[in-house]
């Protein structure tokens, strides 16, 4: 086994580096996320499909994997590049090796690179196709693959990764220690449908907590389908790739609004922009991290949030919806959720399940819960 | 929420004095929240007994005491001032403390003054350890069992039932001072007895031992609309059982998963919440069990702590800047980041980089105290360092330490391997790599220390790779090994001693291999965003993002790790060499490794690289900025040592010559200058070997003090009275640095010793100060007292001084600072060191005059003349600058952290820190600079003296002078003989040898106020140090000089007769000091 790897930029930029996880090649879009903890997440978070993962964090593996921070049934990056790779886990949670996980999920991964010198060239040059060989590839090859895979705008990844089949959810949140408390869900249940665009098993764990019982469904369901199981609410999630191809899935947004509670969140609360008239665009970077201010206008508080997203709705475009933009990101002043006027329907941009990241926003969960309380009252 | 606007005028209370456990970082959290809140237009008043700090110079405030932190002299303040709030939380404990203690006594609501950062019930649920632990189990965190135990009896009782080790923790005592860990019975009561004493509240909380478990910090952020942050985590390498102070820490935390520490964050910001802390920043410590992932609360400090300090420097986000806006009123997102300009503060820092952190102890200079780390904190300084992996961070830190000794050649034992690893000691981190090299596993390391396996790991492949190096050379190494040596932060030296080199062929190859540093930036976000601010840690990647200007700049080289000998006073100097360059137009430079300091705060100079101070790391920098001059007479011994390797490696040094800097510390050289210019000086030779030493020795006549050469604040020094104590020292010395000239100099008895510094252009010579020394000749005089002007000599000796201080200056072609001691015996004038450079004194000096020496001495160095610069001296170029009012200097000491150490002075520097104390009258003056010095002397009781023959004279006047302000006598029975001869009422003490109740039994008893014991100093008696070592236990103020005897009577006689009185910087020395 090759013990060199290299990462290629479609700029023809290349970084050569030591190889570790699976012995393979892969491309993807190349970004870079600034969270200190929580690699595993990120790993299995299926956001990050199509993407080769840069961590800022030097220091990666340290505490192995272990199965009760999966965020997917498998791995969803491309691939994996830091700065220094722990090949041995240390921590009393650890199933296996970070390295034993990623090999045996196929994902290669490249250490030793000047991972800041690449984030300073993404910052600056915008994010960029990528190819990343662990198998032996040279240089030129990978340049090659990297320019000729497929660019993120206007490419539908979501509904590639969505669920199949329908199924349901059940398991809450659960202590990580026995010095955790967790909340127990409240007494009245709800059910919620959700469309799976490549939804975080914490989302799922999340609404499992506040007493719902969740039907995953596929992302090319419809209004109707989900209007005869007739849910408490109806429930968007994260997912990949570009947001303006997904016609379909604004378009039952439409017929929903008004009939069901919608919480839509990522991808989800993308769809609901387009749903309602707005338009997305593409960031330069993206926000990916667990350390984005966001102020809640209506609280007018700032919760620390985490953040994985290429795409953006505009706030412009939706001058004359009949949605308020209710949470703003105060690093770039992006918008970062959405409330109907008059609807029981509210999303974010941001990620309230955390995992990685902050609890800050859990409370959005919480008030789902209020809105089909609310809703099913009256 | 904007602004308050209610509020005018803040009072601000500093730390005092530089002791173990409360250092420079409080000078660096002040002086932020000066400025911070002087730009936002409030009026600042600051009350700080510490002259060596920049939040004490005369335009970091508005309004600046230097005066006791007590109630009575902080309530004067008050009384002048009227400020509208006081901000508890940037002072450390003392400040806290003190704001407490105003507030209870009613101070606060007598004058109207409001509280702001944190309220006194929330200060006291975060203090008090029954309170706090209520607090936490009501928000559902779990504590360490525990009981709060006031006698020895309840003590023993819970032992029954939590077993050993029981951690022991005295309740309001600073870093830990009287904690313990108590492993049996015996330990217990000692410890136990000991800490009831200290604690104020003669309280001690008892706790489950969680020894061996993970810990952690966390620094968090709230402002008054409850917003709240993580500025950063930091793990400790070292587990539960040394504290923080003492550990390596490491900042981002290694080894927590997410999960973990979201639960940790969660716990942290609850903790917060419950305990109140309305804005500003707090540290919450956490333990986690490696085995069960279990989670406790240690601690939590309500204000800005030692770890804000390492996590604002770690992060560059400045936490104590922050915080006082926060107290003002600001929520945290109206606040922007400075670094990114267009981001705000509200959001969590996250860094590309780890950041290590190590303790510098010095256990060496306190004979007797065993060099083991524990609960309570010995660290007198610390060094940080910051590389892209821990690898590369800790290698730099560990260099940045200056211990003298590279971690290759200390002396390591390998019997000693498994005692070194299991009791954490200063040595452990070069035993770990030791132990490896020898062949132990992870598991086996990780057996005997508990340091997590990922840490070990890490220092052991550390370890393989060097020995991997080893079998390559300097000829056959390739650019692609050397440069993967360098990532892993293996400095050049390192090499060099690898392959039998020297360090600059290393240098030279590297650089043909194309291997060059290359400067990151610290920009709080890891480079999501653009940095405006030239932050930078060296690294080997492959983007440099310095970025150098091309205007006129200067670097100047800082202190490094604070020390005995070597702490803030040079920080200050380099501080004011950054502010002076800005000022005379020129890009000031910062080099320095201590996270404490001003220094390495981002805003003080216009650009700040965070390395070591080694000549490699230097280099580095100086081939990026190419700079045109370097300073290095600033920043001690540090730099200075430097001075002639950089010469020679081509580097402009601006000031003194190095070659002259050198001429005045090589004995021979400087002898025979002394001779040209017919100056006097103490006989002296240097000696090699033991038999050398004692005919030198014999020819100069006894007493000699002997000392190694080329060493600061007096390291390994005695005085000797007869040959014995020559042939000991002699043998040790050889033993210790063979073949290192020891230099013998006459010892001048009773002689007044007197320090000057004195600023040149080489033709003009401006004296700042000449300070004389309270203890005679032979204490360190950074450990003796010291007052301006001169109090008892005569102007023809002054003349003499400023005359021998001019020639000196010319000859050396001082061109900046220089420091001259002189001892003046029998009215004749003696040189006894010149140091041409900065000096401890040098803060103290501008304090008491209003002339900012260093400013002057940049300008100088800049190439003006004193003429130039006379508008900065009020006009004066020659001569001595006129003090306002009386000044004294006194030192602080650290023997209460170190149990079992003699505290009797002599001429090994031990003070850790220093206070100022300003008065009508040298009585005045030395009495406030005594109470700031937290040995505050008795207005009424009993004095006990027991004094050597050659005193009993003057210690008669002295007992008269006490008898006469009303106080008792006791004695030791020939003390006692001789002032009861005088016709004194005196009461007989017994020594602790001739039976009891002796002198022990009745300070332990509370009947004795002040201890007056001298010695020959030619043996210390096993009665003299424990009535000594129960002195300061007690704290009962032990003088053991005659002179310092006088001082303190005359003290008292002001204390009793003057009224408390303060005076601002600014009324002394007028608004515009400059």
């Amino acid at each position: 086994m090759p013990n060199t790897a290299i990462l290629a930029l479609e700029d023809g930029t290349v970084f050569q580096g030591r190889a570790h996880g699976a012995r393979t090649v892969r491309t993807g879009e190349v970004v870079f996320n600034t969270s200190m903890t929580g690699y595993q997440e990120v790993f299995t978070d299926p956001s990050y499909t199509g993407q080769i993962v840069v961590l800022t964090n030097p220091q990666v593996g340290n505490y192995g994997a272990t199965g009760a921070d999966n965020e997917a049934a498998k791995a969803c990056i491309e691939g994996l590049v830091v700065r220094e790779w722990a090949e041995m886990p240390s921590s009393w949670r650890a199933d296996e090796s970070a390295d034993q996980f990623l090999a045996r999920q196929d994902v290669p991964v490249i250490d030793e690179i000047d991972t800041r010198g690449l984030v300073l060239k993404l910052r600056s040059g915008g994010v960029m196709r990528g190819a990343l060989s662990t198998a032996g590839h040279t240089a030129e090859q990978l340049i090659e693959m990297a320019r000729k895979s497929p660019s993120m705008a206007g490419l539908d990844l979501a509904t590639g990764v969505s669920t199949k089949a329908r199924y349901s959810w059940d398991k809450p949140l659960e202590p990580c220690s026995p010095s955790e408390r967790i909340a127990p869900p409240p007494a009245d249940g709800f059910h919620v449908v959700a469309y799976d665009f490549g939804i975080k098993h914490n989302i799922l764990r999340c609404l499992a907590s506040i007493g719902a019982r969740v039907t995953v469904v596929p992302a090319m369901t419809s209004a109707k389908e989900i209007l005869a199981l007739n849910p408490d609410g109806v429930f968007l999630s994260n997912g990949p790739g570009d947001p303006e191809p997904l016609h379909f899935q604004a378009e039952q947004v439409r017929k929903m609004v008004g009939r069901k509670p919608i919480f839509g969140i990522c991808l989800g609360h993308q769809i609901i922009g387009l749903a309602l008239g707005g338009k997305t665009y593409k960031l330069k970077f993206g926000h990916r991290g667990i350390n984005h201010p966001v102020l809640n206008k209506r609280t007018n508080k700032v919760e620390i949030t985490v953040q994985n997203h290429g795409f953006c709705v505009d706030p412009d475009s939706l001058k004359d919806s009949a949605v308020d933009i209710t949470h703003w990101n105060l690093n770039d002043d992006t918008v970062e959720g959405l409330r109907h006027r008059s609807e029981p329907l509210f999303c974010v941009q941001y990620h309230p399940e955390a995992a990685p990241g902050p609890h800050d926003s859990q409370y959005l969960f919480d008030d789902f819960a209020a809105l089909m309380r609310e809703f099913k009252k009256s | 929420m904007p602004r308050r606007n209610d509020i005018h005028k803040i009072l601000i209370i500093g730390s005092g004095p530089i002791v173990i456990g409360q250092a420079c970082e409080f000078d660096y959290s002040g002086t932020q929240a000066c400025k911070a809140l002087r730009a936002d237009g409030y009026e600042v008043v600051l009350i700080n007994s510490n002259p060596a700090t920049i939040m004490t110079d005369p335009d970091t405030a508005d309004r600046t005491y230097i005066e006791p932190l007590t109630i009575e002299y902080a309530e004067e303040v008050i009384r002048q001032e009227r400020p509208d709030a006081l901000l508890s939380t940037v002072g450390g404990q003392t400040g806290l403390n003190l704001s407490v203690a105003l507030a209870e006594a009613g101070v606060l609501d007598k004058y109207g003054v409001e509280l702001i950062g944190a309220k006194i019930e929330s200060i006291k649920k975060a203090e008090d350890r029954l309170l706090f632990k209520d607090a936490m189990r009501k928000i559902g965190l779990e504590t360490p069992q525990s009981r709060l135990l006031t006698t020895v009896e309840e003590g023993l009782d819970f032992a029954t039932k939590i077993g050993y080790p029981m951690i022991l923790r005295p309740s309001f005592t600073l870093g830990g001072t009287g904690g313990g860990i108590a492993y049996n019975r015996e330990d217990l009561v000692t410890i136990l007895e000991r800490g009831l004493d200290l604690s104020p509240v003669h309280e001690v909380l008892a706790e489950e031992s969680v020894l061996g478990w993970k810990e952690y910090e966390l620094e968090v952020i709230r402002d008054l609309a409850d917003n709240a942050i993580i500025v950063c985590p930091i793990e400790n390498f070292d587990p539960m059982g040394v504290h923080t102070g003492d550990s390596i820490t490491v900042a981002p935390a290694q080894t927590l998963s997410d999960r973990e520490y979201q639960m940790m964050r969660d716990g942290a910001l609850a903790c917060l919440r419950e305990i109140g802390v309305d804005t500003g920043g707090s540290n919450v410590q956490f333990a986690i069990d490696p085995v069960s992932g279990r989670m406790v609360v240690v601690e939590m400090n309500p204000r800005v702590s030692r770890s804000s300090a390492l996590a604002s420097k770690a992060t560059g986000f400045p936490i104590a800047k922050i915080a006082a806006k926060l107290a003002v009123g600001y929520r945290l997102d109206e606040i922007k980041n400075d670094i990114t300009r267009k981001t705000p503060a509200c959001f969590e820092p996250t860094i590309d980089y780890v950041v290590v952190k190590i303790p510098k102890w010095q256990f060496e200079k306190f004979p007797g105290a065993e060099p083991v780390l524990t609960t309570q904190m010995k660290s007198v300084g610390e060094v940080m360092a910051i590389g892209r992996t821990f690898k590369q961070a800790l290698n730099k830190a560990l260099r940045g330490l200056e211990t003298g000794k590279s971690s290759a050649s200390t002396n390591l034992d390998e019997r000693l391997i498994a005692q070194r690893l299991i009791t954490p000691n200063p040595e452990r981190i070069h035993y770990l790599r030791f132990a490896f090299e020898k062949g132990y596993t992870v598991e086996e390391v990780f057996e005997m220390t508990q340091i997590d396996p990922w840490f070990l790991r890490q220092v052991r492949d550390a370890v393989l790779f060097e020995d991997s190096l080893q079998t390559t050379g300097l000829d056959s190494i390739t650019a692609a090994e050397m440069r993967r040596a360098k990532r892993e932060g293996i400095s050049d030296n390192r090499l060099a001693r690898f392959w039998d080199v020297d360090s600059l062929d290393v240098r030279r190859k590297r650089k043909e291999l194309g291997v060059t540093a290359v400067f990151n930036r610290v920009d709080t976000c890891a480079a999501e965003f653009e940095s405006f601010t030239p932050y930078m840690y060296s690294s080997y990647e492959s983007t440099c993002e310095a970025s150098p200007s091309d205007r006129k700049k200067v670097m100047i080289l800082g202190s490094g790790p604070n020390r005995i000998g070597q702490g803030i006073e040079f920080d200050y100097a380099c501080c004011h060499a950054s502010f002076a360059l800005q000022e005379f137009g020129v890009e000031s430079i910062m080099v320095n490794c201590n996270p404490e300091t001003v220094s390495t705060d981002y805003d003080t100079s216009d650009r700040l690289y965070f390395e070591p101070l080694t000549l490699e790391d230097v280099l580095n920098i100086f081939d990026t900025e190419k700079p045109s001059g370097v300073i290095v007479q600033f920043g001690g011994q540090t730099p200075l040592n430097l001075a002639l390797p950089l010469k020679a490696a081509g580097v402009p040094i601006i000031g003194t010559d190095p070659e002259d800097i050198d001429l005045a510390e090589d004995r021979k050289r400087f002898g025979k200058l002394l001779d040209e210019l017919q100056i006097p000086s103490p006989r002296w030779g240097t000696a090699t070997s033991v038999e050398q030493a004692c005919d030198i020795a014999r020819d100069l006549g006894y007493p000699v003090l002997v000392r190694p050469s080329y060493v600061l604040g007096g390291r390994a020094m005695v005085i000797a009275y007869e040959e014995d104590t020559v042939r000991r020292y002699m043998q040790e010395a050889t033993l210790y640095s063979p073949g290192r000239p020891v230099l013998i100099d006459r010892f001048l008895e009773d002689a007044t010793e007197i320090d000057v510094d004195a600023l040149s252009d080489t033709q003009d010579v401006l004296i700042g100060g000449v300070m004389e020394h309270i203890e005679e000749a032979g204490v360190h005089s950074g450990d003796s007292s010291c007052v301006m002007p001169p109090q008892s000599v005569g102007a023809a000796e002054i003349a003499t001084i400023v005359d021998y201080t001019e020639k000196l200056a010319r000859a050396l072609r001082v061109r900046g600072l220089m420091n001259i001691q002189y001892a003046i015996q029998k009215g004749k004038v003696y040189v006894l060191e010149v140091n041409p450079r900065a000096s401890r004194t040098v803060p103290y000096v501008s304090k008491a005059t209003g002339v900012a020496l260093p400013k002057i001495a940049v300008g100088l160095m800049l190439g003006q003349s004193l003429k130039d610069l006379a508008h900065l001296a009020n006009g004066q170029i020659s001569g001595v600058l006129p003090p306002k009012k009386v000044s004294v200097k006194s030192p602080v000491f650290p023997f209460a952290k170190f149990q079992g150490v003699d505290p009797a002075l002599g001429p090994e520097m031990r003070s850790t820190g220093e206070v100022m104390g300003v008065g009508e009258s040298f009585g005045e003056a030395f009495g406030k600079a005594q109470l700031s010095a937290g040995v505050p002397l008795p207005m009424s009781g009993c004095v006990f003296f027991s004094v050597n023959d050659n005193h009993k004279p003057a210690a008669l006047d002295l007992a008269k002078k006490f008898a006469a302000l009303g106080f008792e006598l006791a004695a030791t029975r020939g003390t006692a003989f001789w002032l009861k001869n005088a016709g004194l009422r005196v009461r007989t003490v017994f020594k602790v040898n001739e039976g009891r109740p002796n002198a022990v039994d009745l300070m332990k008893g509370g009947s004795l106020q002040l201890v007056i014991y001298t010695t020959t100093g030619a043996t210390s008696f096993p009665d003299e140090q424990a009535i000594r070592r129960t002195a300061v236990q007690h704290r009962v103020p032990c003088i053991t000089t005659i002179s310092g005897a006088r001082a303190a009577a005359e003290a008292i006689a002001s204390r009793l007769k003057d009224p408390v009185r303060v005076w601002s910087v600014q009324e002394l020395h007028g608004d515009a000091a400059d």
